[in-house]
């Protein structure tokens, strides 16, 4: 088990970091955000192009990098810590479906658009609580109440019964409004949607990798929020003092620290586990969404109301992270579903 | 490395060997003649200077063995606080004369050496401490009390901190001195603690005097040793945890709970991902922790996270016990097991720092916060209020 990154790691990591600090700063990423347009195409044309990031796990074969799980998860932690709109954690999915569905032709067929970052793909499976796709004379039928870019993709994978299906048009999406702007969702209408089916829909295996990349992104984001309060504690003066030398403060972001390293010891694993033992995979990527959905929440809100005042203003960035976080804690179900998970692959249920 | 290879396979030989013939609970005797064994097959202080005692080795060496030792129980505990913090203290700030008189003896197991920092009046403030050292021609006559002493009964030897000036500023007049344990003036008192049993000790000075060449480190700068001696402390309470032994476990408590048929109700189940949760991120960290030592990251105050967490986790996990198995936990049941656990929790959110003195260090040492105004560090002394104050009666 390795829980510290690799060298390449740490330059994959530093490389990402220097891109979207030149490409998308906060105030980008605002404008971004602001303007109805779901990510900033030329930033999303270089993370395709330049850094080769919708490819990064995709195997060499289908026109990817092939690297591993602890890569990807260096390259969404900057992401996360940025908040950089892209469509990358839904190609992500996307291409993780595809790859289990058992299907070569498919695979050959798709995977290199996505890896190149040309195709903008997603995916939607339903979880318990959302109602299930139908499949009629190889049509789909049903609704997918919230898909990743749903209103901007051109190839969306539906888990349907046990099958995968790639759909590309034939269907309504309507944009929703989400309280995390920098993350599009839309609804999608299937309505006798033509649909290629592409293999069997291994959901659980998508879910368990979608669970840790997005562990990976909240791991980034709960860091930054941490960053940023300490920061701000150092400089921000009240009673004659700097706000981070009371303990009522002090105390509090020692705490958050704690869930901090907690948390990136957690990360560290999902992704080795992901990429080094599918036996453990199961229970690392429930434990890794059961704990950092709550950690990055409770971050990023004690972030926030840290800063005081200041903090509930739009102009303030801490908003944006807050969202973030409870977007992400329910981006793959309400947490109990991760718990319930976890509690299965434990033996307790 | 070869080397290390080599090395790692005679320690692990030499270490199975050794444990197999220990008597079943070794006693006293038992442990003084497995150190003097270790010590002669060249494991004992194995970074340690070669001309004191020690192998003269490398960090590599001391990992190795580290490792190789990892899953047997070795009767060393009674050395622990000599090897430690003393052994270290006097390495780095010691004379030359204490390093050659001292290193050796405990390094083999000759002599068992303990630490007396705190006092009833000075616990998480540790340099307010009241005891006194006053120079008496080529003596210095030390009186007062010190308490939370490990092996105290045990020790021939201990590190002491008093007071040697009262007339500045608190960290500034203390003196580190090595203490003869077996000085008629020195009174060593079992502490019963609220585990009913007694782990600790209460020491009394009663005009004890100490030869001026004892003093360890400058006179008036024992304050910086005794910082060094108790973050050797921090780092050995949370790192060490893997090796203790968890009587409200996850594993022990999902066991008995489905024994029990507790696990069809819904709130037991919920209880157990929670403690689930708690204990595999504690073990995920002190794994990835020495996983950084092991690649030359040194964890410095990060130390201080890991005793925080495991504090709590060790008083989480037997409330959780107690939670999920019910009322016979604290009548017995289990020979007492879980009553036991709620009985040490405490013991771990106290000693060697409570849970806000940790979070006080990773606030100002780990995230680099500002301190909090300090009125002590200007005001001389005997000017300070320290202890506990007595109730000012109401105008």
């Amino acid at each position: 088990m390795r829980l510290i990154p690799t060298d390449e790691q740490k330059d994959l990591a530093a490389a990402v970091r220097a891109f979207v600090a030149e490409t998308s700063p906060l105030s980008r990423v605002r404008e971004v955000a602001e303007s109805g347009e779901p990510y900033d195409r030329r930033v999303w044309a270089r993370m395709s192009g330049e850094l080769g990031l919708p490819g990064l796990v995709i195997p060499e074969e289908h026109g990817g990098a092939g690297a591993g799980r602890g890569e990807l998860g260096a390259v969404l932690e900057e992401l996360g810590a940025a908040l950089t709109p892209s469509p990358l954690l839904g190609a992500v999915f996307a291409a993780d479906l595809l790859l289990a569905c058992g299907d070569a032709g498919a695979a050959k067929d798709l995977l290199p658009g996505i890896a190149a970052g040309t195709t903008i793909a997603t995916a939607f499976w339903a979880n318990p609580d959302d109602p299930a796709i139908e499949v009629r004379s190889g049509e789909l039928h049903g609704v997918a109440p919230r898909v990743l870019n749903g209103a901007d993709a051109d190839l969306v994978l539906v888990a349907a019964g046990d099958g995968l299906y790639a759909v590309e048009s034939g269907f309504t999406a309507t944009p929703l409004t989400t309280l995390d702007l920098t993350r599009p969702q839309a609804r999608l209408e299937f309505a006798g949607t033509p649909a290629r089916r592409a293999g069997t829909a291994d959901v659980a295996r998508a879910l368990d990798l979608a669970s840790v990349a997005l562990a990976a992104e909240q791991l980034g984001g709960l860091r930054r929020c941490l960053d940023v309060i300490v920061e701000y504690a150092k400089l921000r003066v009240q009673f004659g003092r700097y706000v981070g030398s009371f303990q009522g403060v002090k105390h509090k972001l020692a705490d958050m620290h704690c869930v901090l390293e907690q948390a990136e010891s957690i990360v560290r694993y999902a992704c080795w586990a992901a990429d080094e033992d599918p036996s453990e995979l199961p229970v690392a990527a429930a434990l890794a969404q059961s704990y950092l959905g709550r950690a990055y929440f409770r971050v990023a809100k004690d972030h926030l109301l840290l800063h005081g005042g200041i903090g509930f203003t739009w102009e303030h960035d801490a908003h944006l992270y807050y969202k973030r976080a409870k977007t992400d804690e329910l981006l793959l179900g309400a947490p109990r579903h991760h718990r319930t998970r976890l509690a299965g692959h434990l033996g307790l249920l | 490395m070869p080397d290390l290879d080599e090395y790692a396979r005679r320690a692990r030989a030499w270490l199975e060997t050794a444990t197999a013939a220990l008597p079943p609970d070794p006693g006293l005797a038992a442990a003084r003649a497995f150190m003097a064994d270790l010590h002669d097959a060249g494991y004992s202080g194995i970074t340690w200077p070669a001309e004191y005692g020690g192998q003269g080795l490398s960090a590599a060496e001391e990992r190795v063995f580290q490792q190789a030792a990892r899953d047997l129980v070795l009767p060393v505990g009674v050395f622990g606080i000599g090897l430690g913090m003393c052994g270290p203290t006097l390495l780095s700030i010691g004379t030359e004369e204490q390093k050659r008189r001292y290193i050796r003896p405990l390094l083999r197991g000759e002599e068992i050496w303990c630490q007396m920092f705190s006092e009833p009046g000075a616990g998480s403030d540790v340099a307010s401490l009241q005891t006194r050292a006053v120079l008496d021609g080529d003596a210095w006559l030390v009186n007062g009390q010190k308490v939370w002493t490990s092996v105290a009964k045990q020790a021939d030897f201990g590190l002491l901190i008093a007071r040697t000036n009262p007339d500045v500023p608190k960290h500034q007049g203390i003196t580190m001195f090595v203490v003869d344990m077996h000085d008629p003036g020195v009174t060593v008192r079992p502490l019963r603690d609220m585990t009913g049993e007694s782990h600790f000790n209460e020491v009394y000075f009663d005009d004890v005097r100490i030869a001026a060449d004892q003093v360890v480190g400058e006179v008036d700068g024992g304050w910086s040793a005794a910082v060094t001696t108790l973050l050797h402390e921090r780092v050995s309470i949370g790192m060490g945890a893997a090796r203790t032994e968890r009587p409200a476990s996850f594993e022990a408590l999902s066991g008995a709970a489905r024994e029990r048929g507790l696990l069809a109700n819904p709130l037991v189940r919920d209880r157990l991902v929670d403690l689930y949760l708690q204990e595999r991120a504690f073990d995920l960290l002190s794994a990835r922790m020495s996983q950084e030592v092991k690649a030359g990251i040194q964890p410095g105050a990060r130390g201080s996270v890991v005793k925080l967490l495991l504090a709590e986790l060790t008083l989480d996990s037997a409330d959780a016990a107690s939670e999920i198995l019910g009322p016979g936990t604290v009548a017995h049941d289990d020979d007492g097991k879980i009553a036991r656990a709620l009985a040490w929790g405490p013991g771990m959110a106290l000693g060697g720092g409570t849970n806000e003195i940790m979070r006080n260090i990773i606030g100002d040492r780990v995230l680099g916060l500002p301190r909090e105004p300090q009125v002590d560090r200007t005001v001389p002394f005997r000017d300070l209020k320290v202890g506990t104050q007595a109730k000012e009666a109401s105008k």
